[in-house]
């Protein structure tokens, strides 16, 4: 696999009129990971992903896509999107959607007929071959767009809400090809609101602001990480309350039930025994992970977005 | 150059797919028909007021009845001038604005193409579209009219070369503006443009004939300002019959003759029009 990033920004900035949309976008996505793109609406998402694809020109800040800087034509046939208003030439039917844009790439005729065959396979579309697009469902629609993001075997692809059309299949479905990607060491963009999704599918999570990246998260630590532990316990006084705060914040007592955040779920079997050692009878001892949604909210704040 | 065939192809398709074609062949038959029937019905009455007014003189018989009919052609070619006008407008008008607005173009320039190669594939498509228009109806209008008459307009090609010219500037302005304006903006401007340039030759027209240099002025300068009228009246001084000319009696004809450098002037100004749509469609934001 090739040493350079698959997206590398520096102070990507983007400004309109007087509003600064991306304030200064600085990214670093390996080659073959799968990462998230998150942020409350109106964060820049969409304008930070229109400037990579060169959509948009930034006001300010550099770039590289695959090593090259933007707008480089031959990177660009290495490179897949799904756009978020997947609207396409609904005059045409599947196959000519998927060899036009196959001709688009400067793909060679017998190469786009294999890939247009085996993708709308993969996408559960090759019974519509010959239907126009106008005939298809939004669903339907999101699929073929998937499938034309594929058709050049790109090492970068960006899905802008993929899945906000589909149903549980569907959802299922583009879950699937993720993986696939990930595997075959495609490198996946993916910008969703839908952060379960993004939870069993990225490796790595940017939070932004204002397009600017204010967390990064590694999902592998998430899993093993901070977690909130729910005890039940009788004799629970304030002074253990107290004691607990050596292991964890937010402590919350409520008659016989404490809970608190940790680091790590290393430290129970340490605050197990710091109870029974003072007396306290545990009846229930939970950890609960925090979810890629409460580290969401704790980031941008319950307001954000509004 | 690869890419702007695609799309020249893409154009041309999505034309068939949504029916302008079809649309367009149909109108334009009930046009040719109700032209010919018409042509048909006037031509002999055409011929008996010749005789009538020529006082028995068989020369002078021919002379008034070819007049008349070079009359009836240029009113046919006038009216397939405007439709084609109307047809090039309405092309190009949507054509960029509308994908912007779905979106659709952004699956398209984030492929390994030039974002020139999306105006010059759409213009080009067109540009086909509108020639096989024009001959479609200029053709049709000649050969209807020279099947009843046995009479062809004088530099017939060079004729319908020119009214064909005058639909295509039409819709580059129309694609140019479509780079960066909507839709219903486009067709705002490129008909308001047409109605001053229409406004403007016939300003011309009448200062020429009453022998007025300011009105004269006038004209040339909303030529100067869009030259697609201009191409018409050039388009009609080749094709009307040169007493026409001299006599200056013809609505259909010219009198303010347009010089073959404000022709030249009408091809630069097409292609700047077209210079210009790829570089607004360069610098946008998408």
């Amino acid at each position: 696999m090739p040493s350079y990033p698959a997206i590398e920004t520096d102070r990507l900035r983007k400004v309109f009129g007087e509003r600064a949309a991306v304030k200064g976008l600085t990214l670093q996505v390996q080659q073959g990971e799968v990462f998230g793109f998150l942020g409350p609406n109106g964060a820049g998402k969409t304008t930070s992903i229109k400037m990579l694809l060169s959509l948009i020109e930034p006001t300010a800040g550099t770039a590289r896509l695959l090593g090259a800087p933007l707008g480089d034509r031959s990177v660009r046939a290495r490179i897949g999107f799904l756009p978020e208003h997947f609207r396409f030439q609904e005059w045409l039917t599947a196959g000519e959607f998927l060899e036009l844009h196959g001709q688009l790439y400067g793909m060679k005729p017998a190469r786009i007929k294999e890939q247009s065959a085996a993708l709308l396979e993969r996408v559960g579309l090759d019974e519509f071959r010959d239907k126009q697009l106008r005939t298809f469902s939004k669903g339907m629609l999101q699929r073929i767009g998937l499938a034309q993001a594929l058709l050049s075997q790109p090492a970068l692809v960006f899905l802008d809400e993929p899945t906000s059309g589909l149903d549980p299949v569907g959802r299922r479905l583009v879950r699937d090809i993720i993986h696939e990607l990930r595997r075959e060491g495609t490198c996946v963009f993916l910008n969703s609101h839908l952060l379960s999704e993004i939870e069993v599918t990225c490796d790595r999570v940017a939070i932004i602001r204002s397009g600017e990246v204010i967390r990064l998260i590694e999902m592998a630590a998430l899993d093993s990480g901070r977690a909130t532990v729910r005890i039940r316990g009788r004799g629970i006084t304030p002074e253990i309350c107290s004691g607990l705060e050596n292991w964890g914040q937010a402590i919350r007592a409520d008659g016989e039930l404490v809970s608190l955040n940790v680091q790590s779920e290393e430290s129970l079997p340490e605050i197990t025994r710091f109870l029974v050692e003072r007396g306290v009878q545990v009846y229930q001892i939970t950890p609960e992970r925090l979810s890629l949604e409460e580290l969401f909210i704790e980031t941008v704040g319950k307001d954000a977005g509004l | 150059m690869r890419a702007t065939f695609i799309l020249a192809r893409m154009t041309f398709r999505e034309a068939l797919r949504r029916k302008i074609v079809l649309t367009a062949l149909l109108l334009g038959i009930c046009f040719l028909v109700i032209y010919s029937i018409g042509v048909h019905m006037i031509i002999g009455n055409i011929h008996s007021l010749a005789q009538n007014n020529a006082g028995g003189n068989p020369q002078a018989t021919g002379i008034v009845s070819s007049e008349g009919v070079n009359f009836l052609t240029l009113a046919g070619l006038y009216a397939v001038a405007f439709l084609s006008i109307a047809m090039g407008a309405l092309l190009g008008a949507d054509t960029m604005a509308g994908e912007i607005n779905s979106g659709t173009i952004q699956s398209i320039v984030t492929k390994p193409i030039h974002r020139r190669d999306v105006v010059l594939g759409k213009w080009l498509g067109f540009a086909v579209l509108l020639a096989l228009y024009s001959i479609l109806m200029s053709g049709g209008t000649v050969v209807s009219m020279f099947t009843q008459s046995g009479v062809f307009p004088p530099h017939v090609i060079l004729g319908i070369l020119l009214v064909y010219s005058e639909s295509l500037l039409i819709m580059t302005v129309s694609l140019t503006c479509s780079s960066v304006f909507s839709a219903l903006a486009t067709g705002g401007i490129v008909f308001g443009l047409y109605g001053l340039a229409f406004i403007g030759g016939w300003v011309e027209q009448f200062g020429s004939l009453v022998q007025n240099q300011t009105a004269v002025d006038v004209g040339i300068v909303t030529s100067l300002i869009i030259p697609s009228e201009a191409l018409w009246r050039r388009a009609a001084y080749e094709m009307q019959s040169p007493l026409s000319g001299i006599l200056g009696i013809s609505p259909f004809g010219t009198i303010s003759v347009p010089s073959p450098l404000m022709i030249a002037y009408a091809g630069v100004y097409l292609l700047g029009s077209l210079y210009l749509a790829v570089r607004l469609f360069e610098k946008r934001d998408l």
